[in-house]
């Protein structure tokens, strides 16, 4: 059996150190190796670019990305990890877990749990990106795009609109536009405190609105538009929204 | 009120105590209700709405001075009272009251304001119904709130405190056990020590200088396992530290600045605490960094509520907490009646 190549991702070394001991401890059990550690989720994601991982072990609570938006964006890549998270007291995720079968190892974490957890691992048991997204209660800090067979990361807080294209998505920061695979819907229910629609195919960040301009226009569509912060674009308005947009404005 | 209270929390037989006239809350207490009797009268003596307020303000000329005389009578010869058993405190409070309303309205009528024995004797005896049903609404009071209900409720948040850093503790000693075992003894003994105040009968009043210490044990616990990523400022002023205050009083907040101001946090971030004395007040300020989006994580408004409610059972109205929001930084200001171990 050739041994399992582990990735380890958690914010406190002495956890990241334990957990290199116990898989020490179940090598006999279940074979593996440590192929690297990452302080965080970025750290790990870059990882994963360069070096072919089987499993992660990964800790739900770390600063800048949480393990499960980590999970899920690592499910970009063309073969991604298994995973399995670690937890001291998060009893909402694990109830989250426990409900969709995912696995997961709590902290304290023993040798014999984590050889069980590679065994199953090694059977191909798999978590796949529809249960993740699921048991993550948070909106997620990135937005991300596989390219090249990495995963490239767009923070939330650069998007200034996202706009529905034929089968994609135009995500749009001040530097640049990146296509992604998502559905607008989506976006709009887990992004609710920081996108508004403005239009059946656009959302745009609240806190890049500068104002409005009235459209000189002929069309049907003819009305008011959005102004961004960084950049230059002007955005329509459709009817239907301008009412709720204008709420906005206001307040 | 606050000595008296904690006493009488500590003690198991039941017996009925003065209320603290040293103590805001039972001055205010009797302001309101004699106010408010005043009121009362002036409205049953008026006949139109014009004049209630010229009734009222007859009745205040009488009242006020016998009032504030009453009242400051009482909070000098507080400690005296105290020392007396209850009937005998009942009986002298009483006395107290009938002598001082008499003296001073025999002043007033000597001057001249407003004749007649039948007056002077008739607000002496309505002085002492009314102080007599303040004393028995203290005293049922006191039975509500002390001690074996006080007692109880003190108990049961104490036992709310369910503190997440014992299961990061152990966690941090086993990864250290084998690199490091000195480091991993000496976490189990700082560990030890914070089993035995949590497991404390934590109903009395602590002196400050154990809670910091608790504090500081914990602290040690957390930097085993965010390293240099934790921060901490702690400035005392000389001389606070003989303070009495509740027990795990700090040690949540501490907790709490951890969890949602450091754990979330990139870059390392420090926590400050400044205790410093006011006059007749300890104030106790508290800032760590504020991370907006990380906010929705429960927790941290139920320590405040616990804390908050076990100040007002031990310091009544003379504690408060308030939290700000200040730029990059979440604020605790804390301020309770300053006492001192004796």
């Amino acid at each position: 059996m050739t041994p399992l190549r582990v990735l380890v991702v958690d914010d406190e070394p002495p956890a990241r150190a334990r957990l290199r001991e116990l898989l020490d401890d179940c090598r006999g059990e279940a074979p593996n190796i440590v192929v690297g550690e990452a302080a965080n989720g970025l750290e790990g994601l870059d990882m994963l670019a360069s070096t072919p991982v089987d499993v992660a072990l990964v800790d739900i609570h770390m600063p800048g990305m949480s393990g499960i938006e980590f999970a899920r964006h690592a499910q970009l890549l063309e073969t991604p990890p298994a995973i399995v998270f670690v937890t001291a007291h998060d009893q909402y995720a694990v109830k989250a877990f426990e409900l969709n079968a995912v696995d997961y190892l709590l902290k304290p974490v023993r040798a014999s749990r984590v050889a069980a957890s590679l065994r199953k691992v090694a059977a191909g048991v798999h978590v796949t990106r529809e249960v993740l997204e699921r048991v993550d209660a948070q909106p997620r800090r990135f937005l991300s795009v596989s390219e090249r067979g990495r995963v490239m990361l767009v923070p939330l807080a650069d998007v200034l609109y996202v706009k529905a294209e034929l089968k994609y998505l135009t995500v749009r920061t001040r530097e640049r536009e990146y296509l992604i695979e998502a559905s607008l819907a989506h976006l709009e229910e887990e992004f609710a405190a920081l996108f508004i629609r403005i239009h059946r195919n656009c959302l745009v960040a609240r806190r890049s609105i500068r104002g409005f301009e009235r459209m000189a226009g002929d069309e049907s569509e003819a009305g008011w538009a959005v102004l961004l912060e960084g950049c230059d674009e002007k955005l329509p308005v459709s009817r239907r929204q301008w009412a709720q947009v204008k709420a906005l404005s206001r307040s | 009120m606050t000595e008296q209270k904690a006493a009488s929390i500590r003690q198991n037989d039941r017996s009925d105590t003065l209320p603290d006239f040293t103590s805001l809350g039972v001055i205010a207490r009797v302001l309101l209700v004699v106010n408010g009797a005043a009121v009362a009268a002036a409205l049953a003596n008026s006949q139109s709405w014009s004049e209630i307020g010229r009734r009222f303000f007859e009745i205040a000329l009488w009242v006020e001075p016998a009032l504030f005389a009453v009242l400051a009578a009482l909070y000098a010869t507080s400690p005296l009272l105290a020392r007396l058993r209850y009937a005998a405190g009942i009986t002298s409070a009483l006395v107290i009251v009938a002598v001082l309303t008499f003296a001073l309205s025999a002043v007033q009528s000597f001057l001249g304001r407003e004749p007649g024995w039948w007056a002077l004797l008739r607000g002496v005896a309505i002085a002492i119904a009314l102080a007599a049903a303040l004393l028995e609404y203290f005293r049922l009071r006191d039975r509500a709130f002390s001690p074996a209900l006080a007692e109880a409720r003190l108990q049961a948040l104490q036992a709310r405190i369910r503190p997440h850093f014992l299961f990061n503790s152990l966690n941090g000693v086993l990864a250290i056990i084998r690199s490091d075992p000195k480091r991993a003894e000496g976490a189990l003994e700082d560990l030890a020590d914070l089993f035995r105040s949590l497991l404390a009968d934590n109903r009395q009043l602590i002196p400050l200088r154990e809670e910091v210490s608790l504090c500081s044990q914990y602290l040690n616990l957390e930097r085993m396992r965010l390293g240099d990523r934790l921060q901490i400022d702690w400035i005392i002023d000389s001389g606070v530290e003989d303070a009495l205050v509740p027990p795990m009083l700090l040690q949540p907040l501490v907790e709490n600045a951890v969890f949602h101001g450091i754990e979330p946090g990139l870059a390392a971030g420090s926590i400050e605490i400044r205790i410093r004395r006011e006059a007749d007040r300890l104030r106790i300020g508290l800032s760590n960094p504020y991370h907006p989006e990380h906010q929705h994580r429960q927790g941290n408004r139920m320590a405040l509520a616990n804390i908050r409610e076990r100040l007002q059972l031990h310091f009544d109205v003379e504690a408060r907490l308030d939290t700000a929001i200040d730029g990059e930084r979440y604020r605790i200001d804390m301020v309770l009646p300053y006492r001192r171990a004796v």
